[in-house]
């Protein structure tokens, strides 16, 4: 009690002391610096969001910033019917589970190679992994989109499947060889002794102890994938296979799009992502550092 | 480790082998093929040597658009990466302590929120916020008497790329904020003891130590946002798709307009073989400074 009366007598890091610091006006500048700076950066999701749920009339009489005058959903509800949104999600969510599981399963397999197995001629493979990460998509597109043509996968979710699975676990290899390469020999010993072969060592000992670096990856691939605009757009032309970024891109400018439609789009496109944000927020922390490279 | 207990284990690389060189390969070498070449995507390929490239060199647009992107690196990678650093050392040094970590990690996922939506979600936001006729902007400037500055943000030319760019800064911010921030717990809390007791300034500290520790994700950042900023894509697609009048203009959509719209398969090839080589330079360049700065760091 005497002590928070008396802060200079205190170390700086006792907690009695915060209380008086916060007093401080310097203190509280900073802060509301970070409050003005976090509103400005947030603020257009926020206008959005107002403006999705605002029907176009009171748009044009109160314009932006006012609150709705009720919840108006039709905007949101005419856009999904009109671009058949739920066949959007379906298809972002499959190409992109889809994407995570195979993505890191190969991850898994060329990395318990080099990272493990040490096969010769391992460096010039992660050198090729590394530039395959560095190429941009455009050096790619035209002989993908052409052999896809080819063999018949145009304009269908699986050629963008697999593009993305190798696309995706260039990086994951890359990432996961070096966690390989420091894995315990003791283990791996350990399961010699049993007498396990190199499939069920890989099954049995190291996928599960790699589970932790699995999960960001899953997550990272999963995500990244979502959130692909450049090949879906290229390959997903008809109207059913396209996913939700391809489908709410081509839509900018239509003349069926006004103020509040076009938000009610920005809307739906922006809530999912803020879902796998939400659930997978303390992975992605995590992950953002360990996948450094990317 | 003995060369008989490496055996085995190449069996597991064949699948990501084959899968490599179907999708990564093979089309990089046809492109590389093509843009020497003259085809429009059906029929014959002509070989025509060099001609794309010195067509290449004497295009004004080529030279726009990579004069656009060093504009954007500007938006995309050293802005955020200066601002980011500055931001994250506030929060982990200054709002954690002085008020607790629950705000700094606030403010952590605040920032970061525009990197988690899609390219294409954030382009459409933005272009709905600067439409000129129904634009949020420009209402709210209306509104109050700055009628004067609500300009056509994305449809002038003067005014497009400098749109574009502050968007980009946006987008980017939250990125250096997350991975400096965790860089920042590597430090030894005591190094700062004891600039505190050599009665050193928050700023003295902030250059001495917190920049000086963080280098490694400095690089980083520095590396991965400049190759996003080369390989710009969906957001000039879905904010102006180049225009007006090429304002915008970006190599990777520059050589998307050949490949789809003009059918210049060969220039559009060209186009991104420069890209890329581009790219791999300025990356091996990165790398090799990187290497040597934490050479000298470790022997000082």
């Amino acid at each position: 009690m005497t002590v928070t009366a008396t802060p200079a007598a205190t170390k700086p890091d006792a907690p009695q002391v915060k209380a008086t610091k916060h007093r401080n006006p310097v203190r509280f500048g900073v802060l509301l610096g970070l409050l003005v700076l976090l509103l400005l950066v947030v603020a257009p999701l926020l206008v959005v969001a107002l403006n999705a749920v605002k029907s176009p009339s009171d748009y044009a009489s109160n314009g932006p910033l006012s609150l709705p005058g009720h919840l108006y959903w039709d905007g949101i509800v005419t856009f999904w019917n009109r671009v058949d949104f739920g066949q959007k999600l379906w298809n972002s969510f499959i190409s992109s589970l889809v994407v995570a599981v195979l993505g890191v399963l190969i991850s898994i397999l060329n990395a318990y190679a080099l990272g493990i197995g040490k096969v010769k001629g391992r460096v010039w493979f992660l050198v090729f992994f590394l530039v395959a990460n560095l190429l941009p998509q455009e050096v790619l597109v035209y002989p993908l989109y052409y052999l896809s043509k080819q063999v018949g996968l145009y304009d269908s979710l699986i050629s963008v499947i697999i593009i993305f699975t190798v696309i995706q676990s260039a990086f994951g290899t890359y990432l996961l060889t070096s966690v390989y390469h420091e894995f315990p020999t003791e283990l791996l010993d350990a399961a010699e002794v049993d007498g396990a072969g190199r499939w069920r060592t890989l099954w049995g000992v190291v996928v599960p102890v790699s589970r932790p670096t699995l999960g960001v990856l899953f997550t990272f691939f999963f995500i990244w994938t979502w959130n692909e605009f450049f090949l879906p757009l290229v390959f997903l032309v008809s109207n059913d296979n396209q996913t939700v970024p391809v489908a709410l891109g081509v839509l900018q400018g239509d003349r069926l799009m006004d103020a509040t439609t076009t938000s009610a789009s920005a809307l739906i496109g922006i809530l999912p992502a803020m879902l796998f944000f939400l659930i997978f927020q303390r992975t992605l922390t995590r992950g953002i550092t360990a996948g450094a490279i990317k | 480790m003995a060369a008989g207990s490496r055996k085995g284990y190449g069996v597991y690389l064949i699948p990501g082998i084959i899968l490599s060189l179907a999708i990564i390969v093979v089309p990089l070498i046809m492109t590389v093929y093509t843009s020497f070449t003259r085809w429009n995507g059906v029929g014959d390929q002509t070989w025509i040597g060099f001609d794309n490239y010195t067509r290449l060199f004497h295009d004004s647009l080529f030279w726009s658009s990579f004069g656009h992107i060093i504009l954007l690196i500007l938006a995309m990678a050293v802005v955020p990466t200066l601002l980011g650093l500055v931001l994250a050392a506030v929060l982990f040094d200054y709002v954690a302590k002085h008020f607790s970590n629950r705000w700094a990690s606030l403010f952590r996922s605040g920032f970061y929120l525009p990197q988690v939506i899609p390219v294409a979600v954030t382009g459409i936001v933005w272009g709905w916020i600067l439409h000129p006729d129904y634009g949020a902007l420009n209402k709210i400037l209306n509104a109050v008497g700055l009628s004067k500055l609500a300009v056509n943000w994305l449809g002038d030319p003067k005014y497009a790329l400098y749109t574009v760019m502050g968007i980009m800064v946006w987008i980017q911010l939250g990125y250096p904020i997350v991975m400096f921030m965790s860089g920042l717990q590597r430090i030894d809390p005591s190094l700062y003891e004891a600039a505190d007791l050599d009665g050193a300034t928050w700023w003295q500290r902030f250059r001495k130590i917190t920049v000086y520790m963080i280098r490694p994700e400095f690089y980083v950042v520095l590396i991965t946002t400049t190759i996003a900023a080369l390989k710009i894509f969906g957001q000039v697609f879905v904010l102006t798709k180049g225009g007006p009048s090429n304002a915008t203009l970006v190599p990777s959509y520059f050589a998307y307009k050949n490949f789809f719209e003009k059918a210049q398969v060969g220039y559009g090839s060209a186009i991104s073989t420069v890209l890329t080589v581009i790219i791999i330079v300025l990356a091996v360049v990165f790398l090799r400074l990187q290497a040597r700065a934490e050479r000298t760091g470790a022997s000082s």
